[in-house]
Parts: structure tokens; C-alpha cells; sequence
């Protein structure tokens, strides 16, 4: 038969031979990349009548629609420049905007350590495009950020995760495994975290913990990638140092960090559709960043850039967007975390995040939050299955992570009450099948909530919830 | 080849497995745009009727996996309207996706499956069938695997080593289906025999190579592993001795017949590692039409291109007796 391209068609269509054919010429990297059954799930419920509170968005109805207009407007004036190519590294003006911010958050930096970026994300996939050779070392926390996964696969990373408790990661089993490794010759190229209000945990690091992670890097020479796109989404307590500060503080006075590379973004204080982050990085590391850039996209978006640099002339006001942010965003926690223990009932727990966009949920061991995902379809709702945020897939399964910072509120009470009902439907299978009386999560609403009120009482009883089996620093290799 | 012909080529849906029926029809309307057809493919959604009698199409290619596309839904619908489609007649496609009603209609006919049971939600809901358990792990030993009665892909089927992680399989597995089948597992190599008789009802059925499936990883051929792109290696023609091939071909003819299946079907089998005997698992009355799918695999190993596997496809859809008008 005929196989020649056909007008009009998509040209010739590949038999299974051919296929074969182009399978031995994808790079042995995108063996890694999985698409799950997980993601397309998800995609189902990209629907109107699903509550989702699977994204990972801020909420941008907020900003001032006449604010944008006027900011756009001052782009305008310098269409030239707007139009065209800018510098890799990014605009004078937008690491001045970086400064801006991190002093905000207590960290003084010099600009000219920034690196301007297209998201935050484009600094987990340069410094990955930097660091990993094939089989290199990473240490990150487990659960760990969903979507570093693609990139962390895309390198061909060894991902070694470190299960977190209620004050983030443990450093004495990060030393065990650093010891573990050394014993094989093997060193990490660096250490992944998410130091405040962890996504997808909720959790956030604790000052000593913060002081020792730091001291562990300079004793033993390790490059940290500090990831903090919501530190400055506090809605309860103190402030933390970065990890930048801390180690710049070691260096010395007026000094910049040499260990510790930080990844900030303008996605989760302004808007994630301007696509606009950055990395602060030591120099030698700030030059590779920029060479891989280059060959990745570039630079950054000039218009944006320009949008961000216009925005933050007016100090007071993007510092009061961020407070009405984080009213908008506390009642939000609020209102998930009050649902939660009205629904989820006993056999459930859930971290109580001080900032930040989600809560880390974990239910009875034996439901398994993939196949909870596939009822959940049936109530119109949607969050993200815990094996998301594991590298093997596998881990986690009894987890979930909910976003309560881009959902109304009374859609965040009826999504609980929806994924309630799910687990309840569960919860009671499981006790007809074991012969035990069906589980408080059944009735829900009697439960007594598992967190308590008073802050200084959350360290003690909110443990980021385990697995029976979770290991300290579960090895996983992702090939 | 046959005269161009209007074809429509549902896909999509909203079943768990749409992505991979988006696939699998795009890779259909390819290779049938290639065969001279006038080709219009449809999301099937509320709309499908009202699409279908607008375009009034000489036939319909049924690229839809997952409940509807496999179960006898569309199949039926298109018989109330009266066009032609590919594939297995409805209750074929009911007896071919309800793996518990499969297996039932083997064990009667003598054709090897491995040993199971199954529990309905509402027994176990209403009936206490929860007691049952014991009696069925007793009977059928660990490791068990627990897989929802319909569906195509490996969404909520797990493993189960001991007492302890039944429940937790079978609450996954309730998930996607009221009925659960519990199966004893067997420990050896997938093989896929596809099955291909789109000549017409007086031709009998007759097997592709057997394609077997190697998982990269070690563990569960899970749902990644089916459907992804190097995850799974697949040999074709698969390295067996030619007795265990020819009898894998038997059965999986031998299985098309006894569902009723008509046109073409995937049967998968496994092959036992230590006593070489042949299990059927399942019947696939749609088969995947994907860039790693096994029925092109199995068609391109016999000598036949993807275009040519497609227009025989489509063939069935004019070979088949047709059913009484009042149907």
C-alpha cells in the first residue's frame, strides 16, 4: 500500500516500525518523564462544575483592573525598549524591584547577584541545566514540590527525599543520608527546600533547624537551592531568615552567600501570568545560570519587566496589595482548616501552614488518594493525589494537597464537604470489609478537630503526617 | 483499495481514559485521511447524535475507550441509528468489558483463567459480603490481584500480598466500578494476541503475533507503563517456544468466538514462569490505536502497515450481519 504523504493530510503516518524508529532516537532523559495516570485525571476535571482545589494559583481577581491599565499604560511609553530584547541576566530596574523585595523580607542583597527569570520554575530547570550530570545527587524534602519533578527527571537526578516533620526537614537524618552517601563516594550537587510554608507540606523550617542546615552546607561544602515564592504570605507569627541571609551572615559582615542559591518570584506577590522570577546566586554559579539561559530562552520578557519595574515605583502600594493578600488568603486557611475537621473527620490530619497557598492532608493509610481522585470526579471536585509530590510515584498515596489561596470560600467548605463525603463512601467500604464499625471519618462531623487553635500547641501536634513505612531518606531512582 | 467513503471517528469522551482515546483517534483519522476517506473526527459529548445525523457518515470507527466507547453504549446507539461502526456488536462489547463476566463465560467453556472471585459494592454495603473475604483468601492465596471488573487501563487494579492490603485494593478498585474482581496472580510474562476477522462472518478470526510486554521496571505493569512512551518494551513477534505461541493464538481465537466479538479484539494472556501454562486475563473489544499500542504492533509484525490495519478496521464495519430492524 501506498505510503507516501498525502495533501491535505499530516503527511505520512508512522507504522509501528517507524515508531520504533523515532522511540531509539528520544534521549534516554525523557525515559524519566512520565505522563501519569494521575495528570489525566486531573485534566478531567478541568471542568466548570468541578471545585478544584488542586491548582497551585494565587488569586489575581484582586489586583485593581484600573492599576493594570495605568501600568501598561507607562509600558507604552517606551515601546521601543518594551519590544525589544533584553539583557540575560534581566533589567537594572527589575533586580532593583528584587532588592526591593527580599529587603522586605530582611535579606539585603546586591542586584548584581540577580539573575531575572522566566518564573520561578525556569530557576529549578537552570540550575538543574547547570549542576546535573546524569545520575548526580539531589536532596530534597519529601513530599517535595510536584512540579520540580519534571525537571529533576529531565536531568536525570538521583532524588534522594528526606520525609519532613511539623518544623520542616530533620537535619540529623539529612546528615545520615549525607553520611550514607559520602560512604559511596557520592556527594549531592545540592540540597533542594522550601523553607517557609513547604509546598506541597505546608510546613515550614525552623530557625535551628534554618541555623543548622546552613552550617551543614559550610561544613561540608553544599550548594542549597532555597526555593521561597510565598515567604512573604504570613498570615500568623514570626518571620524567619532566609537561608541566604544566614549563610551570607557566615560569610561575614556585608557579605553575599557563597552556598546558597535563592529562587524568589514575582508569581505569588503580583501575578504568575507575567512570568517573572529570579535566582540569587553566587558568582561563578550567576554566570553558568547565564550561559544556560541563553540558550534556553534568552531573557526574560522585556513588556513584563517593565510592568514589574512601573509597579514597584510606588512602594507603599504593592506592600499593601501583599497585606490585603494575606487577609484575603489567612480567612482562606481559615476557612479550609475549620472544613477540614468538620469533614475529613478522626482518621484524618492535616498540617496547619503559617503562610502559603496549601495544606497537606493525609487520610487513613489504607485509601489511596489516586483512586479517591477517581471518586472524587463523581462530586465534582479535585485535588492533588500525595504520590505527586514523591519521585517514586508511589510514596504518599494516602496524601493529598489542597489549595485554599485561589478558591472562595464557599467553594472551599462545599469542596471539603464533596471530598468528605468521598472519604466517608471509603471509610465505610473499609469497615463493612474488616468487620469493624465504620470509622469516625464516616460521620465526619462529630470528630474532634486533630488541630488545635493556639499556635504555640501546633508544634506538638501537628506532625506532617507519615507513612507507617516512610523511611528517613527514602532513596528513589528515577530511571 | 475500497471506494472513499464518509467517515466519522469518534474519540475522546469523558471517560479515565480519554487522553489515550484522543491518541488513538487522531493516529485513526491519520491513516484513514491517508486511505482517500473524508474524514471527520468527533469529542463524542452531548452532542454526538445531533453530529452524527448532521454528517450522516457511511460509517463510524469507534476510537473511544473507557466505559461508553467499550461497554456496548455507543455500540447500541449506533445500531438505534442505524450506521455502520467497527468492532464488536453490544453484547459482545458487555461481556468482553465486565472482566468478572469474561472470565465467568471462560471458566464455563473450559478456557484457562486464573482462579477469582468477585464482590459487589452492594453486597458489601448490604449483605455483610465483607465476611466473604476470608473464605476467598483462603481459596485463592497471596499475592491477589484486585482490579475493578470494567475498565481498560490499570487505574485502580492493584496488588495485594497479604490480608492486611486486601481491603485498602478493593476500596481502591470500588472506586472506578460496584464490582470488584479478585484474582489469583500469576507470576510470568504478558503477551497480547490480537485477534483480526474483518472479512467478513463466514471468515474465521485469525491471531497477529504475540507481542509481549517488558516492563523497564521491575513491579507492576501499571497504567505509566502501558500507555507511556519507553516505559514498556515490547517484542514482537515475542520470543517464545512455537507450542506455547500456537496454543496462545488458539485461545485468544478461541475467546473472540465464545465473547462474540466481530472484527478485531486484543486478548491478553500470561504465560506462567515456572509451569510455561497459559492463563487469558481479559478481552479488549477496543484496542488501543496509540503510537505504542499493541494491535498496530502485532499488525506491522504480519506484514500489514498501520493504513492497511486501519482500512481492515473499517471494513468490519460493512461485513457484519446486519441486526434486525427492530433492533
Amino acid at each position: 500500500m501506498e505510503r507516501s504523504g498525502t495533501p491535505g493530510g499530516r503527511g505520512t503516518r508512522p507504522t509501528a516500525h517507524e515508531l520504533a524508529r523515532y522511540e531509539a532516537l528520544f534521549a534516554s532523559r525523557t525515559r524519566g518523564m512520565k505522563s501519569s495516570a494521575m495528570r489525566e485525571m486531573m485534566a478531567l476535571t478541568e471542568q466548570p462544575d468541578v471545585i478544584s482545589l488542586a491548582g497551585g494559583l494565587p488569586d489575581t481577581s484582586t489586583f485593581p483592573p484600573e492599576l493594570y491599565e495605568r501600568l501598561m499604560g507607562e509600558v507604552s511609553h517606551e515601546t521601543a525598549r518594551a519590544l525589544q530584547y533584553g539583557p540575560t541576566e534581566g533589567m537594572a530596574a527589575t533586580a532593583a524591584c528584587v532588592a526591593q523585595v527580599m529587603a522586605a523580607e530582611g535579606t539585603a542583597i546586591d542586584p548584581a547577584d540577580v539573575i531575572v527569570t522566566t518564573g520561578g520554575q525556569q530557576v529549578i530547570d537552570l540550575v538543574c541545566k547547570t549542576l546535573i550530570d546524569p545520575g548526580d545527587v539531589i536532596v530534597a524534602e519529601a513530599p517535595t514540590y510536584p512540579g520540580a519533578i519534571p525537571s529533576f527527571s529531565a536531568y536525570q537526578a538521583d532524588v534522594v527525599q528526606i520525609e519532613m516533620d511539623a518544623d520542616g526537614m530533620p537535619i540529623d537524618a539529612l546528615e545520615e543520608t549525607l553520611d550514607e552517601l559520602a560512604r559511596e563516594g557520592r556527594q549531592p550537587k545540592f540540597i533542594y527546600t522550601i523553607p517557609n510554608f513547604q509546598n506541597p507540606g505546608g510546613v515550614t523550617m525552623s530557625l535551628p533547624r534554618r541555623r543548622r542546615l546552613v552550617e551543614v552546607a559550610r561544613e561540608r561544602e553544599l550548594l542549597v537551592l532555597e526555593d521561597n515564592p510565598y515567604g512573604m504570605l504570613r498570615y500568623e507569627g514570626e518571620p524567619l531568615p532566609t537561608l541566604y541571609s544566614l549563610d551570607a551572615a557566615a560569610v561575614g559582615q556585608g557579605s553575599a552567600s557563597d552556598l546558597v542559591i535563592y529562587l524568589g518570584t514575582f508569581s505569588k506577590i503580583l501575578s504568575p501570568g507575567l512570568r517573572l522570577g529570579w535566582a540569587v546566586a553566587p558568582r561563578p554559579v550567576l554566570e553558568k545560570l547565564n550561559l544556560c539561559k541563553q540558550g534556553t530562552d534568552l531573557c526574560a520578557s522585556p513588556v513584563t519587566q517593565m510592568f514589574v519595574a512601573s509597579y514597584f515605583a510606588d512602594e507603599g502600594a504593592w506592600l499593601r496589595h501583599v497585606e490585603n493578600l494575606r487577609d484575603l488568603y489567612r480567612e482562606r486557611r481559615n476557612v479550609m482548616v475549620a472544613s477540614l475537621a468538620e469533614h475529613f473527620g478522626s482518621s484524618a490530619a492535616w498540617t496547619h501552614p503559617e503562610g502559603g497557598l496549601f495544606v497537606w492532608a493525609t487520610l487513613d493509610e489504607r485509601i489511596d488518594t489516586t483512586d479517591l481522585l477517581a471518586l472524587a470526579r463523581t462530586e465534582r471536585v479535585a485535588f492533588v493525589p500525595g504520590r505527586a509530590a514523591y519521585m517514586d510515584g508511589r510514596s504518599g498515596a494516602s496524601s493529598m494537597r489542597l489549595n485554599f489561596a485561589g478558591i472562595p470560600e464557599p467553594d472551599i467548605r462545599e469542596g471539603i464537604a464533596r471530598i468528605g463525603r468521598a472519604i466517608s463512601r471509603q471509610l465505610g467500604l473499609l469497615g463493612s470489609l474488616t468487620g469493624t464499625a465504620p470509622a469516625a471519618g464516616a460521620a465526619g462531623q462529630t470528630g474532634e478537630p486533630p488541630v488545635r487553635e493556639d499556635a504555640e500547641g501546633l508544634a506538638d501536634v501537628v506532625e506532617l503526617p507519615r507513612r507507617k513505612d516512610a523511611g528517613r531518606g527514602r532513596r528513589t531512582q528515577d530511571r | 483499495m475500497s471506494a472513499p467513503r464518509r467517515v466519522a471517528v469518534l474519540k475522546g469522551g469523558s471517560s479515565l481514559e480519554r487522553s489515550v482515546s484522543l491518541r488513538s483517534g487522531a493516529q485513526v483519522e491519520d491513516a484513514l485521511q491517508g486511505l482517500g476517506h473524508e474524514v471527520s473526527g468527533i469529542d463524542a459529548g452531548a452532542d454526538l447524535v445531533e453530529r452524527l445525523i448532521e454528517l450522516g457518515p457511511d460509517a463510524v470507527f469507534i476510537a473511544l475507550h473507557g466505559a461508553q466507547g467499550e461497554d456496548g453504549t455507543v455500540q447500541s446507539l449506533m445500531e438505534a441509528l442505524r450506521l455502520p461502526y467497527t468492532g464488536s456488536p453490544p453484547a459482545a462489547c458487555a461481556r468482553g468489558t465486565d472482566k468478572v463476566l469474561a472470565k465467568q463465560l471462560m471458566r464455563e467453556a473450559g478456557i484457562p483463567t486464573p482462579e477469582f472471585s468477585s464482590l459487589r459494592q452492594s453486597a458489601v454495603r448490604d449483605l455483610g459480603a465483607g465476611a466473604a473475604v476470608p473464605t476467598i483468601e483462603r481459596r485463592l492465596g497471596f499475592p491477589l490481584v484486585v482490579k475493578p471488573a470494567r475498565g481498560g487501563s490499570a487505574l485502580g487494579v492493584k496488588f495485594a500480598s497479604s490480608s492486611s492490603e486486601l481491603p485498602g485494593a478493593m476500596v481502591g478498585a470500588f472506586s472506578y466500578d460496584g464490582t470488584v474482581l479478585i484474582e489469583r496472580h500469576v507470576r510470568g510474562r504478558d503477551l497480547a494476541v490480537s485477534v483480526l476477522a474483518a472479512g467478513g462472518p463466514h471468515e474465521r478470526a485469525r491471531a497477529l503475533p504475540v507481542v509481549e510486554a517488558v516492563p523497564r521496571e521491575e513491579g507492576f505493569y501499571d497504567y505509566e507503563s502501558r500507555y507511556g512512551i519507553g516505559m514498556t518494551t515490547f517484542v514482537c513477534p515475542a520470543e517464545l517456544p512455537s507450542e506455547i505461541t500456537h496454543r496462545a493464538q488458539e485461545l485468544a481465537v478461541e475467546v473472540f468466538e465464545l465473547l462474540g466479538c466481530h472484527g478485531f479484539a486484543r486478548i491478553d494472556l500470561m504465560v506462567d514462569h515456572e509451569t510455561a501454562e497459559l492463563w487469558v486475563l481479559e478481552a479488549n473489544v477496543v484496542p488501543g490505536m496509540t503510537e505504542t499500542s499493541l494491535l498496530p504492533q502485532a499488525a506491522d509484525a504480519d506484514g500489514i502497515s498501520f493504513d492497511e490495519l486501519v482500512g481492515l478496521m473499517l471494513e468490519s464495519a460493512f461485513t457484519r450481519e446486519r441486526a434486525p430492524a427492530a433492533g
